[in-house]
């Protein structure tokens, strides 16, 4: 049991330090005075884009002319990259079966007004992560764990975040990890499920994590109720693949384990559902 | 008379309205693709003299704020901050379908909107 422990907390740091290598290049219609080189980062999966691309700003400033560099934003394939999504389900969703290093154009001109928010400044960033945590809470707990926290509390969630300090973000966020034994898990599991192919953000719905029977929900009964096709068919046939943090679960994996280590530190899972790939 | 208010919809021409599976119960379709939305000034933002609205699921909730700052005829550089629970403030591309499923209660969704930051 002691060695079972020992390795759930490695699930927690694997999922904090877990990396994508990703090449940044200047989209072709952006205006320079010399050529702009690619720049490589390693981008951690859990953070946000605007928080870790200071030095990809500053990278391509310097071929172009202040008068030329608007608000910077991302996109993959054609794609404009939320920045208010995790960076990991930003590749699980759109780049999972594709070759690494991940290759994400830069623009600094024709913000996509209709498809991304403005980041003005990390306090955004903040205020939307914050309140993420506030969501999650309130159908984990009924908002009761973060209403309890104070102010330094939620300061030091979001500068574990921002500052990349797994302790100081978990040595808080376990209380929101936290629930009555008897009841054995949340009230609800805070989960958004995301397609490509769907017009729709996502599906976020109530999902208990233990049956009335008193069985624990596992990641496949939450499929069944809420997106049926992504479990596999008698036939044998793979359509779909279900993605959290660059892996596919198995199904059996009850959801309660599931949303205490592998919830994106806004606490939410967020599910990525994927064609499979035909091979 | 209803008390109950349809919002326009000239401003959602981008958002196409979202086909759910079909609900176990057979209820009428057109009442499923809406919900009621309460709207709660908070501070010393001006009041809505009709607070109830029918809003359709798939809106989204930077929708619903444009909406109630033409209504209450805002600055256009003025935020408005939507609250659901008087706790969060949900992500602007959320749709209010999805918050009516999560945190509505009496079949309506309550949502407070502000000027300025009210919570958190």
């Amino acid at each position: 049991m002691q060695q079972a422990m020992a390795d759930d907390k490695d699930v927690l740091r694997d999922v904090w330090f877990g990396r994508i290598p990703t090449c940044f290049t200047l989209y072709q219609d952006e205006i320079t005075e010399r050529e702009a080189e690619p720049f490589y980062l390693l981008l951690p999966r859990v953070s946000y884009l605007p928080l870790v691309t200071d030095k990809v700003r500053k990278h391509f400033q310097k071929v172009m002319k202040p008068d030329d560099v608007g608000e910077m934003w991302f996109e993959y394939e054609g794609t404009p990259l939320k920045w208010h999504y995790p960076i990991g389900l930003l590749f699980d969703l759109y780049a999972s079966n594709t070759t690494l290093p991940w290759s994400i154009f830069v623009h600094f001109k024709n913000f996509p007004q209709q498809d991304l928010l403005h980041c003005p400044s990390n306090s955004v960033i903040e205020a939307h992560f914050m309140s993420s945590i506030k969501e999650a809470d309130a159908l984990k707990h009924k908002g009761a764990v973060v209403n309890e926290m104070q102010k330094k509390d939620h300061k030091q969630l979001w500068m574990g975040l921002q500052n990349d300090k797994f302790d100081q973000f978990w040595a808080m966020n376990r209380k929101l990890m936290e629930y009555p034994t008897e009841e054995g898990g949340f009230r609800y599991i805070p989960f958004r499920i995301y397609q490509v192919t769907s017009n729709r953000p996502f599906i976020q719905k109530l999902f208990r994590p233990v049956a009335s029977d008193g069985c624990p929900h596992t990641l496949g009964d939450l499929l069944k109720e809420v997106f049926p096709a992504a479990i596999p068919q008698n036939d044998g046939q793979k359509k779909y693949q279900v993605m959290i943090h660059g892996i596919e679960p198995m199904l059996e994996t009850p959801i309660q384990w599931l949303s205490e280590h592998l919830s994106y530190p806004d606490n939410f899972l967020h599910i990525s559902i994927i064609p499979a790939p035909s091979d | 008379m209803s008390e109950t208010a349809e919002s326009p919809t000239e401003n959602q021409k981008d958002e196409s309205p979202v086909v759910q599976p079909p609900p176990e119960d057979v209820g009428s379709n057109e009442e499923k693709k809406k919900i009621d939305v309460l709207l709660k000034a908070v501070g010393d933002t001006p009041i809505m003299k009709t607070k109830k609205w029918a809003v359709e699921r798939g809106r989204t909730v930077q929708s619903l704020a444009l909406f109630i700052s033409r209504f209450l005829k805002l600055d256009p550089s003025e935020q408005l901050f939507i609250y659901v629970n008087q706790s969060f403030a949900p992500s602007p591309d959320q749709e209010v379908g999805v918050l009516f499923e999560c945190f509505g209660s009496d079949g309506k969704l309550v949502l407070h909107y502000c000027k300025s930051q009210a919570w958190g």
